[in-house]
């Protein structure tokens, strides 16, 4: 196994991803890419907090996790990333160590527009998720297990009211 | 005018904080003591503000959420970071809010306190031994 899911959800570690995915991917470990919490003893103890004892955090820059993402490929053990923004998922991307990205919680906030219940988008981060596309990533959007994956194309043209 | 001072917020996914406030008022009829938040659809920065503008509004300072995990609980221990007042109680259930509802303790967050004991121990499995 691998990571098994490289997910973009803007609340980090929460039900969805400990319980939601965790439990039935009998995920052993998460691998949490954001420069602020890397940088902040509190916010890791927070998100160790929510996660129960056999299940691993690891806390990574954004930089530091594009050098980690070959050695988190060979692990025996089923395991999922999760950023908290388009921009820093770019950045593995680019780097070619994430080849799909679920786009799993992005919501709302003044400017974006509602795509679908769990996902809000300004024309930036549109244009910012095509783009992970052009550079190779499978983007689909499934906020849990049991949902569609719905494909980049139909995200984008999805315009839900809230 | 209400008859009670709301002294806590319940929070949770979906309608679990409605839910759990709704039985706490058909039980007890003190479910006015509570305020329950719907968080759906919130980024985790609007989360925390509903929750310390519910808090500061109300004047509550006890906060009861749904999972350990979630992003209710994650976002109530950074407003009462900043407050540096407060109790947060996670993996709250029916019993421990109607002992909650039903305390007449003063102090909420003592109140909150013994009700988390109260909600721990409430938990029971029965049937034919497997």
């Amino acid at each position: 196994m691998t990571l098994v899911l490289n997910r973009i959800d803007d609340r980090l570690i929460h039900g969805q991803v400990v319980v939601g995915w965790g439990q039935p991917l009998d995920v052993a470990f998460i691998v949490l890419v954001d420069d602020a919490v890397a940088e902040s003893d509190w916010e890791q103890e927070l998100y160790r907090m929510g996660v129960p004892p056999e299940m691993e955090v690891r806390f990574h820059t954004a930089a530091a996790a594009a050098l980690l993402l070959d050695g988190y490929r060979l692990e025996t053990r089923p395991g999922i990333l999760v950023t908290a923004d388009i921009a820093t998922m770019r950045a593995l991307v680019a780097g070619g160590g994430v080849r799909e990205v679920n786009v799993g919680g992005i919501h709302h906030r003044a400017g974006r527009v509602q795509h679908l219940r769990y996902v809000f988008l300004t024309p930036d981060e549109q244009r910012a998720l095509r783009e992970l596309s052009n550079l190779g990533a499978v983007v689909t959007a499934q906020d849990v297990p049991a949902a569609r994956a719905v494909p980049l194309d139909e995200l984008l043209a999805a315009r839900e009211s809230s | 005018m209400s008859e009670f001072v709301k002294r806590a917020v319940v929070a949770g996914h979906a309608e679990f904080a409605a839910g759990l406030v709704s039985a706490v008022e058909q039980i007890t009829g003190r479910g006015e003591a509570l305020v329950a938040v719907q968080v759906r659809d919130l980024c985790g920065e609007d989360i925390q503000k509903l929750l310390r503008d519910t808090l500061r509004e109300t004047g509550a300072c006890v906060i009861f959420t749904d999972l350990q995990a979630g992003s209710c609980t994650m976002a109530a221990r950074r407003v009462l970071r900043d407050l540096e007042r407060g109790v947060l109680v996670a993996g709250v259930n029916l019993p421990m809010l109607l002992d909650f509802a039903l305390s007449n303790n003063p102090d909420a967050t003592e109140a909150a306190r013994a009700a988390a004991e109260k909600g721990r121990a409430s938990v029971s499995v029965h049937g034919v031994p497997a």
